[in-house]
């Protein structure tokens, strides 16, 4: 019986570990969208740099202060510039990066649809 | 006819894929980011190296120009740039603060010893953190500050024309 309770208190201290866990992970993907600006090619979370290492644990303590994953993103933005950041936002400089998926999606389905789909008719 | 026009597409697609990607070769691939905007100085609580906490807003008044420098003594260009540091302490029109970045506290100590001390103040950034708040890259790094502004940044060592345009700013 005793044992029960020992494994059951064991189990419970355990379980506040996945709390933690969730916050590792949205560290990871926040450092994974960030681009380490003095080791080109690499993002923050790859990177060993004396930079990465400091901002994977500024990231850990803003997350430990209860900022959101948006607010950490324009908070680096703010300091470093939209350059950080992996993903481009949707701006003048950059509709076209962004439309020119679409744009060929709906091209090259125009064309299939008239080589195929109206020759057979 | 339709046989001589898509080659020709074709060969004219390949040569402005080539004068894209040749004109792309001599872009700069080192991003350094737009260093003329001005922004506030952050505001931080720091152990300075005698082991007290110094506050930032006690540090910049706002009459005065300071010069903010992030510098470790396992840093080489660190090494390069004291030269001009120790020329700048010269002028009493500007202070210099130390930024010490993740940095061993003898080492430190030993590396002003070696080369002479030109900081009014040393701050220390032990973790690193700070400098981030700063938007800093690294070491070495300095920030011109005025009347609490960050006027003009210097990314990597300060060479002499770094140093005449300083001089030039405070005069």
């Amino acid at each position: 019986m005793k044992f029960v309770h020992i494994f059951i208190i064991a189990s419970i201290l355990l379980s506040s570990n996945f709390l933690k866990a969730d916050d590792v992970r949205t560290e990871n993907k926040i450092a994974k969208n960030l681009r380490c600006l003095i080791c080109q090619g690499q993002s923050v979370y790859d990177s060993d740099s004396e930079f990465a290492t400091s901002l994977k644990l500024v990231i850990k303590n803003k997350i430990q202060q209860g900022m959101s994953e948006e607010q950490i993103y324009s908070f680096l933005k703010i300091k470093y510039g939209e350059w950080i950041l992996y993903e481009p936002e949707f701006n003048k400089n950059t509709y076209f990066l962004w439309l020119l998926p679409i744009l060929m999606f709906i091209v090259g389905g125009a064309i299939i649809f008239k080589l195929f789909i109206i020759k057979k008719n | 006819m339709k046989s001589k026009v898509f080659p020709l597409i074709l060969i004219l697609i390949f040569f402005i894929i080539f004068v894209i990607f040749f004109k792309g070769l001599k872009n700069s691939n080192i991003y350094t980011p737009k260093t003329n905007l001005e922004i506030k100085v952050p505001s931080f609580e720091l152990k300075s190296f005698e082991n007290n906490n110094i506050i930032s807003e006690k540090i910049f008044k706002d009459d005065e120009y300071y010069l903010m420098n992030i510098w470790a003594s396992w840093c080489i260009p660190c090494r390069e740039e004291h030269e001009f540091l120790m020329e700048l302490k010269k002028n009493q029109k500007i202070k210099l603060i130390g930024f010490n970045y993740k940095d061993n506290f003898k080492n430190a100590k030993s590396f002003l010893k070696d080369l002479g001390n030109p900081y009014d103040i040393i701050v220390l950034d032990e973790d690193g953190t700070s400098s981030i708040d700063w938007g800093a890259y690294g070491v070495p790094e300095s920030f011109l500050i005025y009347q609490n502004n960050i006027i003009k940044r210097f990314i990597g060592p300060i060479n002499n024309d770094d140093l005449l345009e300083i001089q030039k700013i405070i005069k």
